[in-house]
């Protein structure tokens, strides 16, 4: 049986004045699933960010969240976190203070409320008392990450969360995220890089001027995508080029002095024509080192989904 | 189909008392304001000790030139400069910044998705606000009160018509005056809101109080007619001036304060309306400049208008108040319990203000103009009886009338009356208080018409 959806969204219209930022968008997702929402800019994510948060109540469709009907601005059910266009925090507070302010806000008691400990997720510990107006984007995401997960969410919003973090910073908000999905916490995330989408979520959804252009998991994102490019690194380069430009459905990408690799081999081609090529490969005694798709496929699918056509550039 | 999950119990409202909470601990996390603070409850008691025991008084200032005489002099110099600028400015920097530091920060909907209430974030940051303004205020008060009475003593103070007021109940008055001083920050403290939630981070909104408050000043300098005076928000930065005198003129008094309070009460839900109407979700939130005139600044005139209506024709009050009668009577008032001051200075019998009868013929421009309006060219001549003498003692002044009812009388002889800075007392030279001294014009008609 599925899992019990977190958010229903049906028919999402949002207007201001003229702008039409959300064109019925419908959205589903699944209690302890991570979907990404993807789009150009402009395309209305943060919109439908903030309508989740409460922020604003949309002006036609409906929209349920955690089981609960939202009709009206701010008027979504406990348990929901989040932050839209960066993390809210006060510069002349530390990082400590900001939480313990946030706790005591909500009621809680800030030597109880679990700030050491999702400071310690988020790996600020050693700045926890540092004023938040030296902190770099990335340290400022990470400690809104934390503000979010003080409130223990059972749905967490979160718009464009990787901005700004580096390589370790990155795995460490990977990992709670990761972590509370296996716990059951829905987690919607924004993001203009794929790799992070891809890495994270098991859903997406692809919206462009306001309306959703895709929905589903990455994997049927995949699959309905057109041919992507491939790069090949094999123990017989010639060997490989030949077997390839023989194989049905499958063309040779012949940029390798662009890529400035001659044993590198890119070739185009669908899953079905590509799992021939490496079974003639391997058959032919030659070893595969390396296959890696050269665009990922969401980041392909983006940009056939949302770029115009060529008659319209 | 997929079920959606079940329903999560809804969300609270964050109680304002913890949304105040916030405000507060934000408000005072800023070193801008620890450093107001700080100032606010130091700086007074230093200056007007340091004032106080420096051979040159700042005469100019209300009470100024008391304040050798006793410490309560300090407090009423302090409220004097207060109220030009430092309650305005005060008041810009908390009031001014206290919706648009969210939009510098840009938190609004980080504290919109805590909170979940507009309503309650305004009626939070305002309490906030008014919590830390009213803590400067106290500051300045208790700060230069503290200072003048360690400084100089808990003496008698010289009321602005001449009376003496014993130290406790000069404490009174100085309290009641700094109370009343609230009103009109109060005033200044709800147009900052107005300006901060209608301006956003454009720093017009942090000016704003500021602005008003030096408009205001620049008003009461004008010849305008006393209902217009009296309506304006900032009038009782000057009517408690009417404190010190006996009996207390109060009405001016009670007018500013309560016209203070309606522009508060008005102000502050102007700012309340245009809060709740903002829209948090759109990326060009804001309010535009049409909306904040049509919301903002409309409301403020038409209050005003209606307020000079109202106090014109509740007090019957016409042209400027100041009128030849009203000069002779305040400044024979003052004259005869000054007289008796210096008497006591010179250590002879005592006489009272009803012996005395004092009276003074006053004279604008030479006789050649009408005897009423402020100008410097009042010319007045005060004739007085001692008791046992058929001889009639005179004494002339020449006065400088400001628009809003004070005076300076300046002594133009006797020497021995009024004509020099010192008299000669048994215990060695003193002040002579006859020589100049400040007064006040009541500019509401009297009850006698």
């Amino acid at each position: 049986m599925a899992a019990p959806l977190a958010i229903r969204a049906r028919g999402i219209t949002k207007c201001f004045g003229d702008v039409v930022a959300l064109d019925g968008v419908d959205l589903d997702v699944a209690q302890g699933q991570i979907h990404g929402l993807v789009g150009p800019n402009g395309a209305g994510k943060t919109t439908l960010l903030g309508l989740l948060l409460g922020l604003a109540v949309a002006d036609r469709g409906q929209l349920e969240i955690l089981g609960t009907p939202v009709r009206r601005a701010l008027a979504v059910p406990d348990g929901v976190a989040g932050f839209v266009d960066g993390p809210g925090l006060y510069p002349s507070l530390t990082a400590r203070q900001n939480l313990a302010a946030l706790a005591a806000l909500r009621g809680g008691d800030a030597r109880t409320a679990g700030i050491d400990d999702v400071l310690a997720q988020v790996g600020l510990t050693e700045v926890a008392d540092d004023r938040t107006n030296g902190f770099s984007l990335g340290m400022r995401q990470r400690l809104g990450l934390a503000a979010a997960l003080l409130t223990e969410p059972r749905l967490l919003v979160l718009d464009e969360p990787s901005n700004g973090l580096d390589p370790a910073g990155k795995r460490q908000v990977h990992g709670v995220l990761t972590r509370l999905a296996a716990q059951g916490t829905s987690v919607v995330l924004s993001s203009h890089r794929m790799d992070d989408v891809e890495a994270l979520c098991s859903e997406v959804t692809i919206v462009a001027t306001g309306r959703v252009v895709f929905s589903g998991p990455l994997g049927k994102l995949a699959a309905e995508n057109r041919e992507l490019d491939y790069r090949l690194l094999t123990s017989d380069p010639p060997a490989a080029r030949r077997l390839a430009a023989d194989t049905a459905g499958i063309s040779v990408v012949d940029d390798a002095g662009v890529r400035n690799d001659a044993d590198l081999l890119v070739v185009r081609a669908l899953v079905p024509a590509l799992d021939e090529l490496v079974v003639r490969l391997v058959g032919a005694g030659v070893a595969l080192r390396e296959l890696a798709p050269v665009v990922s496929p969401l980041e392909a699918a983006f940009l056939a989904l949302t770029e115009p056509p060529e008659a319209d550039r | 189909m997929t079920a959606t999950a079940a329903p999560a119990p809804a969300a609270r409202r964050v109680p304002v008392s913890r949304g105040y909470r916030f405000e507060l601990v934000k408000l005072v996390s800023q070193w801008r304001i620890r450093l107001l603070v700080v100032a606010c409850w130091v700086a007074p008691g230093l200056f007007v000790a340091a004032v106080s025991q420096q051979s040159s008084l700042p005469v100019d200032t209300l009470f100024g030139r008391w304040m050798h005489a006793t410490g309560w002099a300090g407090p009423l110099v302090m409220l004097g400069f207060a109220g030009t600028w430092a309650l305005p400015l005060l008041t810009s920097m908390v009031a001014g910044d206290v919706f648009a530091a969210e939009d510098r920060l840009g938190t609004w909907r980080h504290l919109l998705v805590a909170v979940r209430s507009p309503r309650r974030i305004f009626v939070a940051k305002a309490l906030a606000s008014l919590t830390v303004i009213l803590l400067l205020v106290a500051g300045l008060a208790g700060s230069s009160a503290a200072g003048g009475v360690v400084a100089v003593g808990n003496q008698p103070l010289v009321g602005l018509d001449g009376h003496l007021l014993t130290p406790a109940d000069a404490a009174g008055r100085v309290l009641l005056a700094w109370v009343c001083a609230l009103a009109p920050t109060l005033a200044l403290a709800a147009i900052g809101l107005l300006g901060s939630v209608a301006l956003g981070r454009s720093p017009m909104g942090l000016l704003l109080p500021a602005l008003v408050a030096l408009a205001l000043q620049l008003a009461q300098m004008l010849p305008l007619p006393v209902a217009v005076r009296l309506a304006l928000p900032g009038y009782a930065f000057i009517a408690w001036n009417g404190l010190f005198t006996s009996p207390a003129q109060l009405g001016p008094l009670l007018i500013g304060v309560v016209v203070s309070l309606v522009w508060a009460g008005t102000a502050t839900a102007l700012a309340y309306l245009l809060f709740l109407r903002r829209d948090f979700t759109s990326l060009t939130s804001g309010i535009s400049g049409r909306r904040a005139v049509t919301a903002g600044v409309l409301p403020l005139a038409g209050l005003l208008a209606a307020t000079v209506a109202v106090v014109a024709a509740a007090s019957g009050a016409t042209g400027s108040g100041i009128e030849q009668d009203k000069v002779q009577r305040s400044l024979a008032t003052a004259f005869a319990h000054l007289y008796r001051l210096q008497t006591g200075q010179l250590n002879r019998p005592d006489v009272t203000e009803a012996q005395l009868q004092a009276v003074a013929a006053c004279t604008k421009g030479g006789g050649q103009v009408a005897g009423r309006g402020p100008g410097n060219d009042w010319r007045c001549v005060i004739s007085w009886h001692l008791p046992g003498l058929d001889a009639t003692g005179t004494a002339i002044y020449q006065l400088d009338i400001t628009a809003d009812g004070r005076f300076v009388a300046d002594g133009d002889g006797p020497k021995e009356v009024n004509g020099y800075f010192l008299v000669r007392t048994p215990v060695g030279d003193a002040p002579n208080p006859l020589w100049q001294f400040d007064g006040n014009v009541d500019l509401l008609p009297s009850p006698k018409g």
